[in-house]
C-alpha cells in the first residue's frame, strides 16, 4: 500500500484522513465537508492496511470496534440468561439437576438445562466469548494507541487552513493589532493552565491530553484483570474446599498438604431479641428468628517440621481466632471463612438393655457414634455385640440395610445381645432411630434408648486464591484509567494570523459547552470574536425546516 | 437502658419526619421548576427574568431537600445502629437522595431547569415507591455486618442516581426531537415509557388509597409444595391465589384463580397498576388530545437538544466510573471477604455486570461509531431500565443471595 | 517490506501466546476432567499409616515391589464391590511381588473391622483417621487407585470402580521385572 504524501511533505500512511502533520483533510469526502472527523485525530488505524495473511485477517477481526461492541453486547445478553432461573451451584444437591429444573419449572425448565443454561458461565461458549472480548481488548487499543501517541506526540503548532476552517469551533476575527491579539490570547491560556506553544504566526494551547490515554490505560487494567481470572486455572493458584469440624476436634485444612491443622473450640449461633424495641417490630412481621451471629473459636495449629504424611503429627499452635462471617481467619495465603454449621449433631448414643418381661435394665452402654467398640459388657454375663454399625442408615436398592456416608445424621445398629440365657449365639436386633425389629426370633430382651449427646459442627470453607493480587493490580488500574479518560477533557484551541485576521479554532474530546464557556472567557479578554459552533448552527437550521414541515402538516 | 431504647424509636420518628418534610421540599421544586420551564410562553409579556428566577428557587429547595434527606439518614442511622441501605425501602429511598444529588451537580454545571422539571418527579416517585415496603428498622444479618454495607452500596446507589440523569436528560432530548404528529415506533416506544411512568404512580396512588381503606382478604390456598397456606391481599383480588377459598367475609371473589408458582398476591398488584396506569393514560389522552409526549414538547422548544445530549453524556460519563467502583470493584472486595469468593454470579452480581457492559457498550458506540442524539437518548433510556430491573425485579422476583423479599 | 515483516512476527508472536495460554485454560477446564494432586509420572508422595493391627505401614518400605494403591469406604458401592475382586487377584499376586494398600477414608475402626471380616480381606487395610494421606493425594470421589511401580513412581491414576479383569490387567503392569 502506498503512502500519501501531503502539501506540507509528510508522508502519512495509508489510511490517514487528516495529514498527521499539518491536518489537512486528504480524503476526498473530508475535503467536500464543513466539519472533519476528528475521531483518533484522523490518524490511519493499524489494522486498516493489510488484510492478506490469516494472521493479518484474525488481527485486523479483533481490532474492529464494531466486533468488540458486538461481543460485549452478546455477553450482556447471555448473561442475562443465566438470571432466569437458579444456576446449577445454587440448587439444592439432594435431586439431580435435570430433575430439579424439571419439576421446579415444568417444559420452560427442561429446556433450560438441556440447552446447558444451568450452568452458562462456566460453558466453554460463554468463557470463548469473555476470551475473545480479551483479545479484543488487546488488539483494539494497540492499534490505535500506538498511530495516536504518535500524532499527539509530535503535534505540528501551525496547520493548515483547511483543517482549521473545519474544525466544529471555528470563527475569523479582524484585528487591527492581531501581534496584541495573539499575546492576549496566549497570556489567557497560560493563565488557565494550558500547555501553550508559538510558532510563527501560530499558537496552540492544549490542556489535559494524558485524558486521551485514560481508555488504553483501563483497558490493561481490563486486561492484566481477565489474566489473572485465567490464572484461577492453572495448577496451585486456587483452593476451594469446605471442612467440617466438630466442637474439641482438630481437622487437617484440606489444600495445605497436611501441613495446617484447625480446631473448633466451640461454635455457637446467637439470634436477635425478638421482643428488642428497635428491631422487634421487624422480626414480628416477618414472623422469623434473625441471626446474629454464627462463630466459631478457633486454633490453627502447623505441623512440627519433618515426619511423614500419615503419621499422628506433633502440633503447634499458630494462633486463635474467633472466625464470624465477615471476618475469616487467615495465613500463609489461605483463608478460613465461617461458611456452614450444623448444630445438634449426633456424637454419642446411650442405650440400655432390658428384659422384656420384667421391663428390668440390665445395664446402660454409652457408644461413641464415631468410634463405637466392638463389644460392651455388662457383667453377670451380659454383653452386647455390636454386629453391624450404618452410621447414615438407609436401605439401599437390594433392600439390604447399608449406609450412605460416615456421618452419623441417622444411625443404625444390628446389635447381638448376650445374656446367661442366649449365651451360645446372642439375640439379634436392629435399633435405628424409631426403629426396633428383633431379627430371627422374638426376644427375651431388647435395647431401648435412654439419650443421645450431640455437638456443634462448623462448616469452614477453605480458600487460596494467588490470583488475587492480579485482580486488585488490573482492578487499580481500570479505576485509575477509567477515571483518568472520564473526568477530564481533551482540549485544544488552534489560533493561526493572517495578516489581520486571526483563524480560531477549537476542538474538545467531550463536553464542548465547557469549552464554549472558555471561548466566552477569551473573548471578553482579547478582541477575538466567539467562535461558531458549527453543530449547534446545522441543528438550529434543520429545526426550522422541520418546524415549516409542522406547519404545512397542521395546516 | 429503658430510657435510651425509648429514645432510639423517638429517633426513628424524627427519622421518618424528616423524610416526610424533604418530600414536600422535592414536590415544591418540582412545581418552581415546572413554572420555570412553562412561564416561558409568558415571557414577552412579563419580561425574561421570571423563568430563570424560578428555576433558581427550585434549585434551592433541591438542595434543601437533599438536605432534609441527609438529615433523615443520618438520624435513622443512629437509630438503627446501622447505615440504613440494608433492605428495599431503604436503600430506594437512598437511591432518590443520590438521585437529588446528582442532579444538584449537574445543574451546577448546566443550569437547565428542565432538567429540574423531569428529575424532580422522578424523585419524588423514587420515594414515594419506597415508601411502599415495610418502613420498620430491620436487624443486619450477619453477612451485611461489614464496614463495605456502607462503601459498597452507597458508591453503587450514588452511581445509579447519576446514570438516572442521563436516563432524564435522554427523556428530554426524545421529547423535545421526535415528531408526535406521526404514528411510528419511536413515538409509540415514547408513549410506552410515559404509560410505564403513569403505572408507577397509579401504582403509588392504588396502593395508598387501599392502605387508608385498610382493605385486606385472607385466602387460603394450595402453595407449590401442594400445602394448604393463608395468603393476604391488601388490594381486591382480581387474581386468585391457585386453588383459593376467601376467609374474610365481604370481600371481592378473585375473577380468576392462578397457578400455584406464581406469587399471585404480587401478580395482583401487578394487574391493579398496569390496569390503572392504562385507565389514567387513555384520560390524559382524552384531554390532551395528543400523545402525552407531543403535549409536553411544546414546553421544551426553547432548549438545545445539543446541549441536552451533552447532559446526558455526561451524567453518564460521571456515573459510570463511579457506578464501577461502587457496583463491581468494592462489591468484588467485600464479596471475598463475606462470601469467600470476589465472583459467584449471583443475580444481583450479574445484572451489575450487565449495567456496567451496557454503559461500556454506550461509551463505544458513542465515542467510536459516533452515536449521538437520539440513538444515544434512546441507549440512555434502556441503561435506566437495566437499572430499574435490577432494583426491582431482581431484589423481589429472582433469588439469590441479595434478596430481600 | 521488512517494516511489513516485522509487523506480521509481531501479530503472529502476539496472538500465538494468546491462543497457548487460552489453548491451556480450555483444556484443563474442559478436557482433562476430574484430576488428582498426584499425576501420573511424579514418585509417589511417602506416607505411614496404622493397619488394622496397629503396626505402621510406610510406602518407602514397599520399594521394589508393585503397590495397588487404593483408597475406600465402607459407604461406596463401587468400592464394596470391587473389594472381593482384589482379594481374588491379590491371592494370584502376592507371591509375584505386588502389594495391595487399601487405604480407608477414616471412618471408625468398628466399621472397617466389619467390613474387613465380611469380605475375608487379608490384604493391609489402613486407617486415615484424620484424613491427612487423602487430602494429600488429592482424593475427589471413590474409589481411587493409583498404581505404583517398584521403584515408587505412579504409573496410572484410576478413578472409580473396575472389574476383576481391569484388576488383573492393572496388577500385572505393576508387577516388578
Amino acid at each position: 500500500m502506498e503512502k500519501q504524501k501531503c502539501e506540507c511533505g509528510h508522508l502519512n500512511p495509508y489510511g490517514t484522513h487528516l495529514c498527521e502533520s499539518c491536518g489537512k483533510p486528504l480524503e476526498e469526502k473530508d475535503k467536500n465537508a464543513t466539519m472533519v472527523d476528528m475521531r483518533y485525530d484522523g490518524v490511519a488505524r493499524r489494522s486498516q492496511t493489510y488484510n492478506k495473511k490469516i494472521v493479518d485477517r484474525i488481527w485486523n477481526f479483533f481490532s474492529s470496534v464494531k466486533i468488540g461492541i458486538s461481543i460485549i453486547i452478546l455477553i450482556l445478553v447471555t448473561s442475562s440468561i443465566g438470571t432466569i432461573f437458579p444456576q446449577e451451584m445454587y440448587i439444592p444437591s439432594n435431586v439431580s439437576a435435570a430433575q430439579h429444573y424439571e419439576n421446579e419449572y415444568g417444559i420452560a425448565g427442561q429446556v433450560y438445562y438441556t440447552l446447558g443454561f444451568h450452568n452458562l458461565y462456566g460453558s466453554w461458549w460463554y468463557m470463548a466469548l469473555i476470551a475473545s472480548l480479551g483479545i479484543s481488548l488487546i488488539i483494539a487499543s494497540l492499534d490505535r494507541v500506538v498511530p495516536l501517541y504518535r500524532v499527539l506526540k509530535h503535534q505540528r503548532v501551525s496547520r493548515n487552513e483547511g483543517f482549521l476552517s473545519r474544525q466544529r469551533m471555528f470563527g475569523v476575527s479582524h484585528s487591527e493589532d492581531p501581534e496584541q491579539t495573539m499575546t492576549d490570547a496566549k497570556q489567557f491560556f497560560a493563565r488557565k493552565k494550558y500547555n501553550v506553544r508559538e510558532e510563527n504566526g501560530s499558537l496552540l494551547a492544549e490542556k489535559n491530553r494524558f485524558t486521551r490515554w485514560g481508555p488504553y490505560i483501563n483497558h490493561i487494567g481490563l486486561i492484566v484483570f481477565l489474566t489473572g481470572c485465567m490464572l484461577r486455572f492453572f495448577p496451585g493458584m486456587y483452593v476451594d474446599d469446605l471442612v467440617w469440624v466438630r466442637e474439641g476436634e482438630t481437622e487437617v485444612i484440606p489444600g495445605t498438604d497436611g501441613e495446617y491443622f484447625i480446631e473448633n473450640d466451640e461454635f455457637f449461633v446467637d439470634l436477635y431479641d425478638e421482643n428488642d424495641e428497635v428491631f422487634g417490630p421487624a422480626m414480628q412481621r416477618a414472623s422469623g428468628q434473625t441471626v446474629e451471629t454464627y462463630q466459631t473459636n478457633a486454633i490453627l495449629y502447623q505441623r512440627e517440621e519433618g515426619g511423614t504424611v500419615g503419621a499422628e503429627p506433633d502440633l503447634n499452635e499458630v494462633k486463635s481466632k474467633e472466625i464470624e462471617v465477615n471476618h475469616p481467619l487467615r495465613f500463609n495465603n489461605f483463608s478460613l471463612y465461617q461458611s456452614d454449621y450444623k448444630v445438634n449433631e449426633f456424637n454419642k448414643m446411650s442405650l440400655s438393655m432390658t428384659d422384656r418381661e420384667t421391663d428390668e435394665s440390665i445395664g446402660t452402654i454409652e457408644i461413641d457414634l464415631f468410634d463405637p467398640q466392638a463389644e460392651y459388657d455388662l457383667g453377670d454375663g451380659y454383653r452386647v455385640v455390636i454386629d453391624s454399625y450404618f452410621p447414615n442408615f438407609e436401605f439401599d436398592d437390594e433392600g439390604e440395610p447399608s449406609t450412605v456416608s460416615d456421618i452419623p445424621d441417622n444411625p443404625a445398629f444390628i446389635f447381638q445381645m448376650f445374656s446367661p440365657e442366649h449365651d451360645e449365639d446372642g439375640e439379634y436386633s436392629f435399633v435405628g432411630i424409631q426403629r426396633n425389629e428383633d431379627i430371627f426370633n422374638e426376644n427375651d430382651y431388647q435395647m431401648s434408648f435412654e439419650g443421645v449427646e450431640t455437638k456443634d459442627v462448623t462448616g469452614l470453607t477453605v480458600r487460596k486464591d494467588l490470583t488475587l493480587p492480579f485482580l486488585i493490580v488490573g482492578g487499580s488500574i481500570f479505576m485509575i484509567g477509567l477515571v483518568q479518560g472520564s473526568y477530564w477533557s481533551h482540549r485544544r484551541v488552534w489560533i493561526r494570523r493572517f495578516d489581520n485576521e486571526v483563524w480560531i479554532a477549537g476542538h474538545t474530546n467531550k463536553h464542548w459547552e465547557s469549552l464554549k464557556k472558555e471561548f466566552r472567557a477569551l473573548s471578553k479578554e482579547t478582541k477575538l470574536d466567539v467562535p461558531e459552533d458549527k453543530q449547534q448552527l446545522k441543528e438550529e437550521e434543520d429545526e426550522q425546516s422541520n418546524g415549516r414541515d409542522d406547519g404545512n402538516g397542521r395546516n | 437502658m429503658n430510657n435510651q431504647m425509648e429514645g432510639m424509636t423517638a429517633m426513628a420518628e424524627i427519622s421518618a419526619n424528616l423524610l416526610l418534610i424533604a418530600f414536600f421540599l422535592y414536590l415544591i421544586a418540582t412545581i418552581c421548576f415546572a413554572v420555570s420551564v412553562t412561564g416561558r410562553k409568558w415571557r414577552d409579556k412579563q419580561g425574561d427574568v421570571i423563568g430563570n428566577r424560578w428555576g433558581t428557587v427550585g434549585y434551592v429547595f433541591s438542595i434543601l431537600g437533599f438536605c432534609f434527606s441527609v438529615g433523615y439518614f443520618i438520624t435513622r442511622w443512629i437509630a438503627a445502629g446501622h447505615v440504613p441501605v440494608s433492605n428495599m425501602f431503604e436503600y430506594t429511598t437512598f437511591l432518590g437522595t443520590t438521585l437529588c444529588l446528582a442532579f444538584i451537580i449537574l445543574y451546577g454545571i448546566y443550569r437547565t431547569n428542565v432538567l429540574g422539571m423531569f428529575t424532580m418527579p422522578i424523585v419524588l416517585l423514587v420515594i414515594a415507591f419506597a415508601s411502599v415496603f415495610p418502613t420498620e428498622l430491620e436487624p443486619l444479618i450477619p453477612a451485611l455486618q461489614s464496614n463495605w454495607l456502607k462503601i459498597h452500596v452507597t458508591t453503587t446507589a450514588l452511581g445509579q442516581g447519576i446514570l438516572s440523569i442521563g436516563f432524564a436528560a435522554g427523556l428530554i432530548y426524545l421529547i423535545r426531537t421526535l415528531d408526535f404528529t406521526k404514528r411510528n415506533k419511536k413515538v409509540f416506544w415514547l408513549e410506552f415509557i410515559m404509560y410505564s411512568l403513569v403505572s408507577l404512580v397509579s401504582f403509588i396512588i392504588i396502593r395508598y388509597a387501599f392502605e387508608l381503606l385498610q382493605y385486606q382478604a385472607t385466602f387460603e390456598y394450595v402453595n407449590e409444595a401442594g400445602e394448604s397456606a393463608e395468603m393476604t391481599y391488601n388490594m381486591p383480588a382480581l387474581l386468585g391465589p391457585n386453588e383459593g377459598t376467601l376467609l374474610t367475609n365481604g370481600m371481592m371473589e378473585p375473577l380468576i384463580s392462578m397457578p400455584a408458582w406464581l406469587r399471585s398476591d404480587d401478580a395482583n398488584t401487578v394487574i391493579w397498576s398496569l390496569g390503572a396506569g392504562l385507565i389514567f393514560y387513555f384520560l390524559l389522552r382524552l384531554v390532551l388530545r395528543k400523545p402525552l409526549g407531543g403535549a409536553i414538547q411544546p414546553l421544551l422548544r426553547g432548549i438545545s437538544p445539543d446541549t441536552v445530549d451533552e447532559v446526558s453524556y455526561r451524567a453518564i460519563a460521571i456515573g459510570f466510573p463511579v457506578f464501577t467502583l461502587g457496583g463491581l470493584i468494592f462489591a468484588m472486595i467485600w464479596a471475598q471477604i463475606a462470601w469467600t469468593r470476589f465472583w459467584g454470579w449471583d443475580p444481583k452480581e450479574v445484572w451489575a455486570l450487565i449495567t456496567f457492559l451496557f454503559y461500556a457498550a454506550y461509551l463505544h458506540l458513542r465515542l467510536s461509531r459516533g452515536w449521538h442524539g437520539e440513538r444515544s437518548a434512546w441507549l440512555c433510556v434502556i441503561g435506566f431500565v437495566i437499572i430499574m430491573f435490577n432494583l426491582v425485579f431482581v431484589n423481589l422476583v429472582i433469588a439469590g443471595l441479595h434478596s430481600y423479599a | 517490506m521488512s517494516k511489513k515483516r516485522k509487523r506480521l512476527i509481531m501479530r503472529s508472536s502476539i496472538l500465538g501466546v494468546i491462543a497457548v495460554a487460552l489453548g491451556y485454560v480450555f483444556y484443563t477446564n474442559f478436557m482433562s476432567g476430574q484430576e488428582t494432586d498426584v499425576h501420573e509420572g511424579e514418585v509417589a508422595p511417602n506416607f505411614v499409616l496404622q493397619n488394622m493391627d496397629g503396626e505402621e505401614v510406610e510406602l518407602e518400605d514397599l520399594r521394589g515391589k508393585g503397590v495397588f494403591l487404593n483408597f475406600w469406604g465402607t459407604y461406596c458401592p463401587p468400592c464394596e464391590d470391587e473389594m472381593p475382586h482384589m482379594e481374588k487377584q491379590y491371592e494370584k499376586y502376592k507371591d509375584r511381588g505386588v502389594e495391595i494398600l487399601a487405604v480407608n477414608v477414616g471412618e471408625s475402626d468398628l466399621a472397617v473391622e466389619r467390613f474387613v471380616n465380611r469380605y475375608d480381606l487379608t490384604f493391609p487395610v489402613l486407617l486415615d483417621e484424620n484424613k491427612d494421606v487423602l487430602d494429600h493425594y488429592g482424593i475427589g470421589p471413590l474409589p481411587s487407585t493409583f498404581l505404583i511401580d517398584e521403584d515408587g513412581v505412579v504409573q496410572r491414576v484410576l478413578l472409580g470402580g473396575m472389574t476383576e479383569e481391569n484388576i488383573g490387567e492393572y496388577m500385572e503392569e505393576i508387577e516388578p521385572s
